[in-house]
């Protein structure tokens, strides 16, 4: 599993990439009462909203982490957003992207380097 | 994350101790919600009881010079309320207007025998503080109480909580208000709140809101609740909150508050008029005011919060008007929000379209409250 600064997980299935928010980020959220997800086979840059979170507090983006197709969404969270507070690194991923090269998850953080991060 | 410039309640301890995450709140660091988190704290609050520090609030007695009527008579050249009548023991909302009409604060106000005691907004109370001493300086002395905390315990489990330190509480009535002496030093209780919900006030002396906080908390119904969901649970109850909702340019007309303004108070009344903004006001309560305050529900289950332009049509059309306060409410179970829009616009059922991200969502007007209110009256 890799991070991001911006508190998502990646985790390589395959060819594709599976991306969440970290459980740190959804502690931070609050109750999430909303999810937009992105619509599938969108060809999407790194650093693009892609999705929506409204929690009881505030509305946050989700950012595309690496250029990319989407290819596939949860459509769970859309009918049971709660789900990304009950198991945030797990059930609760929210998209899957399809990218050229693997190897630029490289530059993202080891679990260590994030909890350093986090401090 | 503390900040020495903030005020501290004297439950700041007990807050660190429970978990609270604290923001900084009209010059004060208060516990927006506690680990159990704004959902289940709003859930809590409306099946059992939830205990609320306020002690952000202003307490302010007024205590006359002379005689009470003289103070009472000054007061209601200040609010277009009735505070003549109100009987001791009870307690009463009020809203301080300017000349142009609008809102300078809500606040409530209640007959303590050779006092009035008020509760005013947190954001509000130096203005307020100032405002009074300019208008009641023949006839009041104005002391903010700087010396008590302020706790809230609402919901249905409430009474039985509180009957339990304060055997007095189970007797009164909405807004009743009440001093005991107990344990916990002088309380001064109404029986009020912000949520919807029966419930109490409490103003309790310093030293002892630590101690009477704990007491409550020791319950298994009493859980302690953060202004996340002190938010959710009063927009959920329809109710206003200054400098959103209400503000010096919006009148208590066009706000929906007009039952706030007694008969005799009114054209036609014995006392009618000789307030800030009279004109603006009586006018509005004969002809209907331009614009309302009103509930909105968005379809769907995006949130629509504060600031959301309101339109008349799904594309092309006008901007109408605005969401003034938003999010989702955790007993309704969707989104909901209150806003102003033309009176042409304000019939419950009319379809309009909140813009959200560049789009234009539909969103119905509906009555007030989202969720029924549970007042013992």
């Amino acid at each position: 599993m890799k991070y991001t600064e911006e508190h998502e997980w990646l985790r390589v299935e395959g060819d594709v990439v599976v991306v969440g928010i970290t459980d740190h980020a959804a502690e931070q959220l609050g109750d999430v009462v909303f999810v937009e997800l992105p619509e599938v086979e969108a060809m999407v840059a790194k650093g693009d909203e892609v999705c929506v979170i409204e929690s009881v507090k505030a509305a946050s983006d989700i950012l595309a982490p690496v250029d990319g197709e989407i290819v596939e969404v949860n459509e769970a969270l859309s009918d049971t957003p709660g789900l990304v507070n009950e198991d945030p690194q797990g059930d609760a991923w929210f998209f899957k992207m399809k990218i050229d090269d693997l190897s630029v998850l490289d530059d993202f953080m080891t679990e260590d380097e994030y909890k350093e991060f986090l401090g | 994350m503390t900040d020495d410039s903030l005020n501290r309640t004297p439950l700041h301890a007990l807050h660190l101790e429970l978990g609270a995450k604290l923001v900084p709140f009209a010059g004060y660091t208060m516990p927006v919600q506690y680990p159990m988190g704004v959902l289940k704290e709003h859930l809590h609050t409306r099946a059992r009881a939830g205990l609320f520090d306020v002690s952000h609030m202003g307490q302010v007695i007024l205590r006359p010079l002379g005689d009470r009527e003289a103070l009472d008579a000054g007061l209601e050249r200040l609010m277009p309320v009735a505070v003549v009548g109100l009987a001791e023991g009870r307690q009463r909302y009020g809203l301080l207007t300017n000349d142009a009409g609008g809102v300078l604060d809500d606040l409530m106000f209640a007959n303590r025998g050779d006092h009035i005691l008020m509760v005013v907004n947190a954001a509000r109370k130096f203005e307020d503080i100032a405002h009074l001493r300019a208008h009641l300086a023949d006839v009041a002395e104005v002391v903010p109480v700087t010396d008590r905390a302020l706790l809230a315990l609402q919901g249905p489990a409430a009474e039985a909580a509180l009957a339990r330190l304060v055997p007095d509480v189970a007797a009164m009535r909405f807004m009743d208000v009440i001093s005991v002496t107990a344990v916990f030093g002088e309380l001064w209780i109404s029986r009020s709140g912000y949520t919807g919900e029966d419930g109490f006030e409490i103003s309790v002396p310093d030293p002892q809101a630590e101690g009477f906080s704990r007491a409550l908390l020791a319950m298994d119904t009493v859980a302690p609740i953060g202004l996340g969901a002190r938010d959710s649970l009063r927009l959920e109850a329809g109710l206003c909150l200054y400098g959103h909702d209400i503000d010096e340019g919006t009148s208590p007309v066009t706000a929906g508050l007009t039952w706030a303004i007694q008969k005799v108070r009114r054209s036609g009344g014995a006392r009618a008029g000789g307030f800030p903004g009279a004109a603006r006001i009586l006018e509005e309560l004969e002809t209907g005011p331009l614009t309302h305050r009103v509930g909105l529900r968005p379809e769907g289950r995006a949130p629509m919060r504060e600031g959301i332009v309101l339109w008349d049509a799904p594309e092309g059309g006008s901007a109408i008007g605005k969401v003034t306060s938003g999010g989702f409410g955790p007993s309704v179970e969707a989104p909901i929000a209150m806003g102003y829009v033309p009176a042409a616009s304000a019939q419950t059922g009319t379809r309009l379209w909140g813009e959200l991200r560049g789009k234009r969502l539909p969103v119905t007007v509906c009555a007030l409250p989202f969720h029924p209110t549970n007042y013992k009256r």
